[in-house]
């Protein structure tokens, strides 16, 4: 049965990051155009203006290039303010090689963003954060935000409840948008969730202050990733903003131990000036990150959304942010709030996330094996390097790295484009020319 | 600063994208202002203007014909491109997507019903 949002409902979303702002921005867009009122409170206890842990919601600060297109259709143009600094290639680093590829268009469509006011450390702040600037446009189009901590959530005669300390709120729709850095998902339970909760993995992420100039120098407006060999890593990557670098490792529970092995690396120090003291970041965290999604994402008249319920495995969490939060804001307006309204118009988004997600791990199990083994790691990078004289549909293993690095396409693309008999052709060709002529002693 | 602007930048007079081309994809302006120019046998004939958060190329996107217009920088102008295969794909995974440009497109359509009518007077 369905329940539907009439003039004057009153919507609660917990937390303001990317999937509640956006949430809260999408409910109300098509609130206006079937011409109804609705009452939105955001309750987000952080202030993202301030810099350091109290403004941050931990990420590497990457606004894929496919969200940066979808969300200029939605007429979200992301600012100078926001951006700072577009991203127009990436440099791949292997042990003994380094490639840079640029983008097809070679256009800057992806945004390196701080999520919050920046590192703890930062001395002049020059641009504002991804999260505070989403919620100001939700706060623009009418929502509420409620500086406060949630303290519990229950039912009051069939609708969800929200309690602080000192008061308590009656909505007819709550929408989840906890992540999974927080006790988010005690209280959903506490509404009656039962099924099984998002599985997760812990990452690291650290800022490094080098200041623009050497940033500019030594990085560029290129993504710099690492395809080397070392267990339990599935990906690492530096990404340069304004004055600071953002390093992400993820993978399986990284440690102190695969972030020392990863520094000591030869492709890692020559990146950096000689005299840079590697790890001097004081701004790092180890947040969880969500690697398989929660089993059940709505009750009638709750529905979770973003990391909480289901992202995109290592890449893009911002762009799943977007498209649980505009799918769950477009079921609650044109369909309903029901269970079953969720079920039927909401899960398949969800579904289509974490089942692109089996892709995603198969083909980071796949590049383990591709770096563990010199011969095909040499013929990937040899292939990519040729590439870069050809015309765009032509740089098949270019692309395919593009995509997967950057979060640009869904993995099950990705794969597909792997199958190619002339993806397959070309790599295994790379592949013997690399090893026959590292055999003969020259190197790529 | 560093740079972080997203597109691409075009100098003054520069062509974005051609009258008669085939269009693979559509833009988004980011900053400044470009100018819609129909091409005929006497040249250049301006018939719009374009600012910062406006779409074009769109058309060619959607009915497969060639560039309607020649768009080109009026000054300094930042513009974003967006892939046409992407963006379909997308419209089809979330019709409500193309809703800014239906939008958009029918803010057009009143604008020339409206210079229909202006032209219509004269002609009388």
């Amino acid at each position: 049965m369905s329940i539907e949002m009439e003039d004057g409902s009153r919507v609660a979303v917990i937390g303001g990051g990317p999937a509640g702002s956006l949430s809260a921005y999408f409910l109300l867009v098509f609130a206006s155009r079937m011409e109804l009122s609705l009452n939105i409170d955001i309750y987000e206890p952080r202030d993202f203006a301030k810099s350091g842990p109290g403004g941050c919601n931990m990420c590497g600060g990457i606004v894929s290039e496919s969200l940066v297109q979808a969300l200029a259709i939605e007429g979200i143009n992301l600012p100078p303010e926001i951006v700072q600094r577009g991203i127009d290639s990436y440099v791949l680093h292997t042990d003994g090689d380094t490639i840079k590829i640029d983008t097809p268009l070679k256009e800057m469509r992806i945004a390196a963003i701080h999520r919050g006011g920046g590192p703890r450390d930062v001395q002049d702040v020059k641009w504002g954060g991804l999260d505070g600037y989403l919620l100001g446009l939700a706060k623009d189009l009418g929502a509420n935000v409620i500086s406060a901590r949630v303290g519990e959530l229950c039912w009051d005669d069939g609708r969800p409840q929200v309690r602080l300390k000192d008061q308590s709120k009656t909505y007819d729709l709550l929408v989840g948008a906890t992540g999974v850095n927080s006790s988010g998902w005690e209280l959903f339970e506490s509404l009656g969730f039962r099924g099984k909760r998002p599985v997760t993995t812990k990452a690291y992420i650290t800022e490094l202050g080098l200041g623009q100039e050497t940033i500019s120098r030594y990085f560029g407006n290129s993504m710099h990733v690492f395809f080397v060999d070392v267990p339990r890593l599935d990906c690492a990557a530096m990404i340069p903003k304004g004055d600071y670098l953002t390093l992400c490792l993820l993978g399986k529970d990284i440690d102190r131990e695969l972030i020392d092995r990863f520094f000591a690396l030869d492709a890692v120090k020559r990146c950096f000036p000689a005299t840079w003291d590697l790890e001097q970041g004081t701004c790092h965290c180890s947040p969880k990150i969500n690697m398989k999604e929660a089993e059940k994402p709505a009750l009638d008249r709750v529905v979770l959304v973003g990391d909480c319920g289901v992202t995109r495995l290592y890449k893009d969490g911002i762009g799943a942010a977007y498209r649980t939060a505009k799918a769950a804001a477009r079921t609650a307006i044109f369909s309903g709030v029901s269970a079953a309204d969720f079920e039927k118009h909401y899960s398949p988004t969800y579904r289509s996330i974490a089942s692109d997600n089996r892709y995603g791990s198969f083909i980071f199990g796949v590049t383990h094996w591709i770096k563990a083994l010199r011969p095909l790691l040499n013929g990937c990078v040899r292939m990519a390097g040729k590439e870069q004289h050809l015309p765009g549909a032509s740089k098949r293993m270019s692309t395919v790295l593009w995509d997967m690095f950057t979060g640009s396409a869904p993995y099950r693309d990705i794969f597909f484009r792997t199958l190619d008999p002339r993806f397959i052709g070309g790599f295994t060709w790379n592949s013997a020319r690399a090893t026959v002529s590292r055999q003969n002693g020259k190197g790529h | 600063m560093a740079d972080g602007a997203l597109g691409k930048e075009y100098d003054d007079g520069e062509i974005i994208c051609r009258q008669g081309e085939r269009g693979e994809c559509m833009y988004v302006v980011q900053s400044g202002h470009a100018r819609v120019l129909r091409e005929g046998a006497s040249g250049e004939t301006p018939i719009g203007e374009l600012a910062a958060g406006d779409i074009f190329g769109e058309m060619a996107i959607f009915d497969k014909q060639p560039r309607s217009a020649t768009i080109r920088a009026q000054g300094a102008a930042r513009v974003l491109t967006l892939d046409r295969r992407a963006f379909l794909r997308r419209v089809h995974e979330d019709p409500s997507l193309a809703f800014e440009i239906l939008k958009k497109m029918s803010q057009r359509i009143r604008t020339l019903d409206d210079e229909v009518l202006r032209l219509r007077h004269l002609s009388q």
